[in-house]
């Protein structure tokens, strides 16, 4: 297989219009820390675009940075970090769930995915921090969409279909992005011993308030941490400047104490926790098994759990005050990693599971994203169709036709 | 009724405004039409009378009227379903409207088109305060969604100064913002699901209570697609809890250029605001005598600076916000004493746009964003511009984003004054793209920027915008007309323009 390696947009360009006219599909990856994540991609050659790498503005008064999609996260981290500043939507790392090092994720592949971390139910999605770009479509053409400024409605938001797109659809070669100030300091309210049905409520009372809770996790009993070795502990955390944070982890804690026994850890311990949460830290042992993330509304998150319980022997873990919940089944998931009996909980409440980890084989056979019904299914394949007519960029990567 | 159709787009004694060319077999066939979609509508849903159709003839942006062919209002998304159907298969074109509050022409009729008016999905049809929605029809206005989740302390965040009339279909299709976009986003940032109604009469259900989209990102690219995609018959929003207190500061400046170096300033020392707004002399003068918000008049620039979460941490950043007020050269700071103060404060904020419309037989309203630290040449050139035209403008500016609401105030009864007014807005615009801004923020493309809109985009960045388009209306049949300059077939946009047998790329490293 070639493999091949641009070092900038011209680069890229010459590749995806060799690609189209000898029809040979790409493989696109960058960091390559989600190559497990999706179909497996049936490429004639593989296109690493980490070469394309390096911060060409930022401003921090402006809350704007532009990059190149290569860049290596840590790098775009280390820069704002420096300015008191971050991506507020918490990029997740996944290296891990596949056994890879961490640390090597990169911007684009952060945004092709929509890669979103605790934080994200207070401050948005990637997709929200994601502004303009540049890319090299699939029909070797390079386009420019959005801008650099966070309010602009000019022409069709491609910035939104292309984060979460996973490189179907053009090639990143430019990326402009949100940034905000980070707060300073982080409290987390923990109160432990609670059912899952339990936690979801005190998550919702802690949502449903005006303390600016920008972290609500649960963890139960049956799943292991480094931090925490008291049971089940739901987790709650607050961030911004001190006399606000302590008067609002504070007032949690109270408002808490009727559900079960409250602590405040402190911003250290607080820190690591939430990695744990952001990179799903807990499932990184069993590589074989297969994972699942699912997305429903907040208060369907225990049924979902409740409801497999009864069928399978799983693991799960809530973030976003319910509303994500990852799902590791043991080795004996069956040939389909669980699609059919995770789906089947699904569906009465809305929402979609992702099939995040298994073996290629499985992978190759089952509906890693979420089925789409015909009317949905017919607009994917239409945008498919505008973007990369010859099905170039990573085909199939998300559903088996696109 | 069969009173016959204005056949051409009559614009307030208006340069012409190209419009897709009418279509003269479904301009014959109007009876026959209007019987039609009378059977998919009964009762009261259709409406062919010149007399009654009369008030649908322009949105908010007034100096373009056009008499629609027939105006449809369905109740049920069933009907609506059935109506594009049977539009797809006629060939008919359909325009979408809410409330008609646009102020881009985006809900401008069509001669030869369906006005499908939504003003009957008036209804919530949920509110769920344990999961932090509210569902409702497309047709409930913006203010009515925070007054129905009020009594328990929620909230919709975005809050556009139409807010009272402006529905949630048409902020869904525009993007809308408002003065807390800094902080709690715009439209985009705080919706969660939609029902959509494709040309072809298919319905989809895109997100619901859940966050993230597991395919391609939908629900963010409706969003602001002006009408042009599908029809919108539900919204899932997201509903906040309000915050413990807010309180909104007053600053003035000797220059426009002190109180945006301040802004800079603020959100330099980590401070997002839940607004931050600026308004220049003429603004803040036309403001104060209409809502009497006690702003300082012998000042060349106010900012409004609303802090808000819990007591403690309000009070702290007041403090802070007004020591770099100081050190900006702020020549007065008032702080908000109490909520009606607040509200004091921000209504002459929020009428600036009817108060110019006082002081001024007309005015014609801009809305492009620039990166913040460009307002000081922005501003200059303005005046420029002002003097050339000889026009005047007030400037009312969502400051902590970098929008700009240049209010150009014209009298269309002097011949040659809305012409002047329409380049003079043209100019501005182009200047905000100049120093690498956009041409619209919040208002939509619609006709007005249309034809701009390769300021900013080459042909090859339009063309990947036309071929999403082309995915959900391939005919072109819904809003043609509106945001794209030129409508390209989709077939010859389908065409790729690259050739085998190139020998690849030798330079290109290998691995
Ligand atoms: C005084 C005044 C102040 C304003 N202030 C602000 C402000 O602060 N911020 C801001 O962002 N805007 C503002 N606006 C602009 C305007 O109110 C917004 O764009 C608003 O969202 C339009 O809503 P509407 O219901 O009136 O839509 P309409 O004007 O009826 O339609 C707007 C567009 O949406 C489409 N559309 C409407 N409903 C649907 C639907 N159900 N499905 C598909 N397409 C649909 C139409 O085809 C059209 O393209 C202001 C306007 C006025 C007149």
């Amino acid at each position: 297989m070639e493999k091949l390696k641009p070092r900038d947009e011209a680069d890229c360009l010459e590749i995806v219009k060799w690609a189209v006219a000898d029809k040979k599909p790409l493989e696109i990856v960058s960091g390559g820390t989600k190559r497990g994540y999706g179909r497996p991609v049936e490429a004639a050659a593989l296109a690493d675009v980490s070469g394309l790498s390096g911060i060409s503005l930022y401003e921090p008064e402006e809350l704007v940075m532009t990059a190149r999609p290569g860049t290596p996260l840590a790098e775009i981290e280390k820069t704002l970090h420096a300015n008191n500043q971050e991506l507020a939507f918490e990029p997740a790392d996944y290296s891990k769930i596949y056994g890879k090092r961490g640390g090597s994720a990169t911007l684009g592949g952060i945004l092709a995915g929509n890669i979103s971390g605790p934080r994200r139910i207070k401050a948005g999605a990637a997709r929200d921090h994601f502004l303009g770009l540049r890319a090299v479509s699939g029909r070797g053409e390079i386009f420019k969409a959005g801008g650099r400024v966070v309010k602009n409605v000019t022409g069709y938001d491609l910035c939104k279909i292309l984060c979460g797109s996973w490189g179907t659809l053009a090639i990143l070669t430019e990326v402009t992005v949100k940034v905000l100030p980070a707060g300073q300091r982080i409290l987390t309210v923990i109160v432990s011993g609670l059912s899952d049905s339990d936690a979801t409520n005190a998550m919702a009372a802690a949502m449903g308030s005006s303390f600016e809770v920008s972290g609500a996790a649960y963890i139960p009993a049956d799943v292991s941490i480094k931090s925490a070795t008291d049971g089940a502990i739901a987790a709650i955390r607050v961030e911004g400047t001190g006399p606000s944070v302590s008067y609002r982890a504070a007032g949690l804690a109270e408002m808490l104490k009727p559900a079960g026994d409250c602590r405040i850890e402190k911003t250290g311990d607080s820190r690591a926790f939430w990695r744990s949460v952001r990179d799903a830290e807990f499932f990184t042992e069993h590589r074989d098994r297969p994972l699942w993330r699912v997305s429903v509304a907040p208060m369907s998150g225990p049924d979902v759990v409740a409801t497999l319980r009864g069928q399978a022997d799983i693991r799960a873990v809530y973030d976003w005050a319910g509303g994500l919940v990852w799902i590791e089944f043991s080795s004996e998931a069956g040939d389909d990693a669980g699609a059919g009996i995770v789906r089947d909980a699904v569906r009465p409440h809305g929402g979609h599971a992702t099939l995040v980890r298994a073996d290629d084989g499985v992978r190759r056979k089952t509906d890693i994203f979420h089925p789409q019904d015909a009317a949905l299914a017919g607009v994917t394949s239409r945008l498919k169709d505008g973007f990369d007519p010859e099905r170039i960029l990573n085909p199939g990567r998300m559903y088996r036709t696109v | 009724m069969n009173s016959a159709p204005e056949q051409a787009v009559s614009l307030d004694q208006h340069s012409a405004l190209e419009m897709p060319e009418l279509d003269v077999d479904i301009l014959g066939r109007r009876n026959e039409i209007i019987r039609d979609l009378r059977a998919l509508v009964p009762g009261e849903g259709v409406i062919s009378e010149t007399s009654e159709m009369r008030v649908y003839e322009s949105d908010g942006l007034t100096a373009y009227r056009q008499l629609p062919f027939v105006v449809v209002l369905p109740e049920t998304v069933e009907q609506v379903s059935a109506v594009l159907r049977y539009c797809h298969k006629t060939g008919l074109k359909v325009v979408p409207r809410g409330a008609g509050t646009s102020l881009s022409g985006g809900a401008l009729p069509l001669g030869d088109g369906v006005l499908l008016g939504l003003a009957k999905f008036n209804r919530i049809l949920d509110i769920d305060y344990a999961n932090r929605t509210a569902t409702v029809q497309p047709g409930v206005t913006n203010l009515a969604i925070t007054k129905a989740v009020e009594g328990r302390g929620f909230y919709y965040a975005p809050d556009p100064s139409s807010q009272i009339a402006c529905t949630i279909g048409g902020n869904v299709a525009e993007n809308s913002g408002g003065v807390h976009c800094l902080k709690y986003g715009l439209t985009t940032n705080n919706i969660l699901g939609l029902q959509l109604v494709l040309i072809t009469g298919e319905i989809i259900n895109i997100g619901g209570k859940h966050l993230d989209s597991d395919g391609y990102d939908l629900l963010g690219l409706l969003t602001g697609s002006e009408g042009l995609l599908g029809v919108i018959t539900e919204v899932t929003v997201r509903i906040l809890r309000e915050p413990e207190t807010a309180r909104a500061m007053i600053i003035g400046f000797p220059s426009s250029e002190d109180a945006g170096a301040c802004v800079g300033s603020i959100i330099g020392a980590g401070i997002i605001a839940g607004g931050m707004e600026m308004m220049d002399r003429p603004a803040i003068h036309a403001a104060d005598e209409f809502a009497q918000a006690g702003y300082p008049l012998d000042v060349e620039a106010l900012l409004i600076v609303e802090l808000d979460g819990p007591e403690a941490e309000v009070t702290d950043l007041i403090g802070r916000v007004e020591e770099i007020a100081d050190a900006n050269n702020a020549s007065n700071v008032q702080v908000s004493q109490n909520e009606p103060e607040r509200q004091k404060f921000w209504a002459g904020r929020k009428a600036a746009f009817p108060a110019i419309g006082r002081i001024s037989p007309d005015y014609y309203c801009m809305d492009g964003t620039i990166p913040r630290h460009q307002l000081p040449k922005v501003l200059a050139r303005m005046r420029e511009l002002s003097e050339k035209y000889g026009l005047g403008v007030a400037n009312v500016f969502h400051a902590g984003d970098g929008n700009l609401h240049p209010l150009i105030m014209y009298d269309s009864n002097v011949p040659g004054e809305l012409e002047a007014a329409e380049d003079f807005g043209a100019d501005i615009l182009r200047l905000c793209v100049e120093v690498g801004g956009v041409l619209t923020g919040e208002h939509g493309v619609g006709v007005e920027k249309r034809d701009l809109m390769p300021e900013m985009f080459s042909e090859t960045d339009l063309d990947h915008q036309q071929r999403v388009k082309c995915a959900f209306d391939a005919d072109g049949l819904l809003n043609p007309g509106k945001v794209f300059p030129t409508l390209h077939r989709c077939a010859e946009l389908g065409r790729i323009h690259i050739h085998g047998g190139k020998i690849p790329f030798p330079d290109i490293p290998r691995f």
